[in-house]
């Protein structure tokens, strides 16, 4: 069985469509990133997907016992709640102190336990926010927009770690994002998002995809290149785009972010 | 029997309000529900005003207004009403309402200053029972759902994601907003069941590190007020109810006073 599966499935807001037809699976093992515009419904599909926003038509089916780990986009703790960064990682199940350690011993962060939350750096806070997800053991890891205000090196740090967490637990990472160029080389499927499913699947295809273009551009293209090696700018021979293709790697990676 | 002695159960009554109320109260802080204690609390005189007219008990009355009033605000928090007004109108209003509905009780002479302010000093024993099971339900209610409340104010979002519905949470809190403010009615009055909720738990902010230790604190500090601001009323003679909220409201600056000392030897330390 599919970890979790929607069927048709489309969400409004009184008389807004934000999502209309959304059809996706996701399996054990598979990083799937959703890339899209801005309100293109990215966030609505993942808090569909945990239960938060009922969709008014179609369906969601969760694997029975399905153990999601969540890392919101951003997190406000208001400044009236004192809470430490050991205490945070027993929220929702209280876990053992042996737990709580080894999970910031992981995470890189062993000198933070009792560090309040408010006064965590941008990445030490997202470290931590991962930290808590996986504590639960997730069969099925949700992140919207994880490394938002991380730099270069800690953005591809972070998604070197989501590779790993993916290996050691076996589990199906969802991922929003809108770093093209590192999604695009840490994923196994793309779902290009618009309030619709534009197109979908491996990153290379996605990233030839006309309605891809379409959104984004053909400047990702370069990006995508230069982390992927491998990949040959010949594939554009393939398409009647009449782009630049001399542009220099590191000038369309600007272009991207 | 110790129980004969009036100040023994003004205590008493002190007390179990104090255990309610401050561990509850530390809720309504972190979800900013200030407005929200204060208009359940102010909708109770309007339910005394009803159980005295159909004569039945003060405490079923204020407990029923205060659900009705509780729900209504809690439902309509969901869909996107300007709050802080919404909120100012209804408490007021509550209040006004029920202040005109004790007027029309001819024939019934009523002390409006005991609902409004409290009146601790003539505490049955059968009150006693009323504020200490309501105390034990609300202690309860919040043991049992603290792991699930504390993640649902943290985020909803994460909350959902982890299998807990937020809107039985925020409707566990409600109940339980409701019952402190119908056993509370007699110990502080209407008027001062939110400072009741409230200044404790803002006075014990700067002294804690964790939510748990939080509300123990926020509990130590409204008994505290309790017993001090029933002693300093007895001996100077001033309404109980009010000098009790004084004694809060003292430590709370005390408390912030340490609380900005120790963020600047913190910053001196760094």
């Amino acid at each position: 069985m599919r970890l979790i599966e929607t069927k048709g499935l489309s969400v409004r807001f009184g008389r807004t469509t934000v999502l209309s037809n959304v059809s996706l699976a996701l399996d054990r093992g598979e990083i799937v990133t959703i890339v899209g515009p801005n309100g293109s419904g990215k966030s609505t599909l993942l808090r569909a997907l945990i239960g938060a926003q009922k969709p008014a038509r179609g369906e969601i089916i969760r694997r029975p016992g399905l153990r999601i780990g969540y890392v919101p986009q951003k997190l406000h703790i208001d400044p009236t709640l004192p809470l430490t960064v050991t205490r945070f990682l027993s929220l929702p199940r209280r876990h053992p102190t042996e737990a709580t350690r080894a999970a910031l011993e992981q995470a890189g962060l062993p000198d933070l336990r009792d560090r309040q939350m408010a006064d965590l750096s941008g990445g030490q806070f997202q470290r931590v926010l991962l930290a808590r997800a996986l504590l639960e053991k997730p069969d099925l890891l949700i992140l919207d927009e994880a490394t938002q205000g991380l730099d270069q090196p800690g953005s591809a740090a972070f998604y070197r770690r989501i590779e790993e967490v993916r290996r050691e637990l076996n589990c199906g990472v969802l991922m929003v994002s809108h770093e093209l160029h590192v999604v695009m080389s840490a994923s196994d499927r793309v779902i290009c998002l618009n309030g619709h499913i534009c197109c979908e699947g491996h990153p290379e295809v996605v990233a030839q995809a006309e309605e891809y273009r379409a959104i984004f551009g053909t400047g990702t293209q370069g990006a995508l290149a230069l982390y992927r090696h491998e990949h040959n700018h010949a594939h554009d021979h393939d398409h009647d785009h009449n782009h630049d293709h001399d542009h220099d790697h590191k000038h369309s990676h600007e272009a991207a972010e | 029997m110790m129980l004969d002695d009036f100040m023994v159960r003004a205590a008493l009554a002190g007390l179990g309000v104090a255990l309610a109320a401050a561990p509850l109260g530390s809720f309504v802080v972190w979800r900013r529900m200030a407005y929200f204690g204060d208009a359940t609390a102010h909708a109770a005189i309007l339910g005394v005003a009803m159980a005295l007219a159909f004569s039945i008990s003060v405490f079923v009355g204020a407990l029923a207004m205060s659900l009705i009033m509780a729900t209504t605000v809690s439902t309509l928090s969901g869909r996107g009403f300007a709050m802080d007004t919404m909120l100012g109108v209804l408490a007021h209003s509550a209040l006004a309402f029920g202040l005109v509905a004790v007027s029309f009780l001819s024939g019934v002479r009523i002390d409006l200053m005991a609902y409004l302010f409290g009146d601790i000093l003539a505490v049955s024993r059968g009150d006693l029972l009323v504020i200490w099971g309501g105390a034990a339900l609300v202690l309860s209610l919040l043991a049992w759902r603290w792991q699930a409340l504390l993640t649902t104010t943290l985020s909803p979002d994460l909350a959902w994601s982890a299998g807990i519905d937020p809107r039985r949470e925020q409707l566990v809190l409600t109940l339980a907003l409701a019952v402190v403010v119908a056993v509370a009615i007699k110990v502080v009055g209407v008027l001062l069941i939110a400072a009741m909720l409230i200044v404790p738990a803002a006075a014990a902010r700067p002294l804690a590190t964790t939510p748990e230790r939080m509300a123990a604190i926020a509990t130590l500090i409204a008994g505290g007020s309790a017993l001090g601001g029933l002693q300093l009323s007895f001996h100077a003679d001033t309404p109980t109810g009010p000098t009790i909220v004084c004694v809060a409201a003292l430590i709370f600056a005390a408390t912030a006073l340490i609380g900005s000392g120790l963020r600047h030897l913190g910053q001196a330390s760094d």
